[in-house]
């Protein structure tokens, strides 16, 4: 029982640290063509800015943190590298899962808890994920790998926080996972 | 020779059109390795499964070692490319949220986006949490904005700052990541661990 599900588990995803040397290879790639990291959070910022000057032309210059973002990025917020690679990962995502047969509309949840509070801990997580990025500059992609990748101390300070916050809160959440 | 886009080899569409690529690239291998699945995730924080330890460290290593390499051979020049800033106040407290958030959602962005791409629910909710959790941030700056400048340090190198070389500080991270595999390799080990 425990080889089979050993070769089974073998097949389905790949060996962990196979897929840290492809992660750093890709990374490597970002850093050699086009001189900075991988991201994800600021994708995300990206709409928001757009969607916020669709919606009203002056407020984004009303609004300080947009403002500056905007400048930097010239006529288009989406027209950035990081919405570009964002839809590249929906897309590696979404062949990979094809390959794998892992194609699946569900919520995954703990058999413990119901879909209903996997969903609201997955929106309340999002929020804070989503608020955190913004006031450290980037996220677990941009902050902390990317930014250990050069070397960062800024990276490695965010990284710590992050992963050392989580086990702090996780005796509180075991419930939803354990 | 590199970075090829800040050296202008590459025009910027074409920055842009490999930008969709490496995305591709990053999105197969999060995927691949399981980081499309919140409970794999998760894992790392109870012990049943440490593929995110393994899967960052490693790469963070990889990275790492590549560009050192490729600067001693002349293959690219650092100094054009992005070095994150270091503002400690912001680092920290932004950090500790997002670990909250990583904690009660089990995603972080890039990975709720492999989930939601497979068709995951909860990370379809996931991403619209932190469009909501970016909205809020911008529409509240004023109130962040001296945290958000508080300590800034400029682009420091974390080598520099402990005193050492790039070359040693790689090297001792590699022990450190070697040291943390093994306890992970005795966590999964120890604490019952299935696949999702």
């Amino acid at each position: 029982m425990s080889n089979n599900s050993k070769t089974e588990r073998s097949r389905r995803y790949l060996n962990p640290y196979l897929g840290g040397v492809l992660l750093g290879l890709v990374l490597l790639a970002a850093n050699f063509i086009s001189g900075r990291g991988l991201g994800a959070s600021g994708a995300v910022k990206s709409v928001v800015a757009t969607s916020i000057e669709a919606v009203n032309k002056n407020s984004v210059n009303t609004m300080p943190f947009m403002e500056e973002y905007a400048q930097a990025h010239g006529t288009s917020p989406m027209k950035s590298w990081l919405v570009f690679q964002m839809l590249g990962v929906l897309v590696g995502g979404f062949l990979s899962g094809a390959v794998a047969g892992r194609l699946k509309l569900k919520v995954e949840h703990s058999p413990k808890i119901t879909s209903r509070r996997r969903l609201i801990f997955a929106l309340l997580g999002g929020i804070f994920f989503g608020f955190g990025s913004q006031l450290g500059r980037g996220c677990t992609s941009g902050a902390a790998l990317s930014g250990m990748g050069v070397l960062s101390l800024g990276g490695f300070i965010t990284m710590m926080a992050i992963f050392g916050t989580a086990y702090a809160l996780a005796y509180f959440f075991r419930k939803n996972w354990i | 020779m590199g970075p090829l886009a800040p050296n202008g080899i590459i025009s910027e569409n074409t920055n842009f059109l490999l930008a969709f690529f490496i995305g591709i690239a990053f999105g197969w291998v999060l995927e691949s390795s399981g980081f499309s699945s919140s409970r794999k995730l998760a894992g790392i924080f109870y012990g049943y499964d440490t593929v995110v330890l393994k899967v960052f460290f490693t790469g963070a290593i990889t990275v790492m070692l590549g560009l050192l390499f490729m600067s001693l051979f002349g293959w690219i020049d650092l100094d054009l490319v992005y070095v994150n800033p270091t503002y400690v106040t912001s680092a920290i407290v932004g950090g500790m949220i997002m670990g909250a958030g990583f904690i009660m959602g089990g995603f972080c962005p890039g990975t709720s986006f492999c989930g939601a791409a497979i068709g995951k629910i909860d990370g379809m909710v996931f991403i619209v949490g932190l469009f909501i959790g970016i909205y809020g941030f911008a529409f509240t700056y004023p109130w962040w904005e001296k945290l958000y400048m508080a300590k800034y340090l400029g682009e420091p190198k974390i080598s520099k700052v402990l005193g050492m070389s790039d070359g040693l500080f790689a090297l001792l991270l590699i022990l450190v990541a070697l040291g943390m595999f093994a306890v992970a390799e005795w966590a999964e080990r120890k604490f019952p661990r299935e696949e999702y």
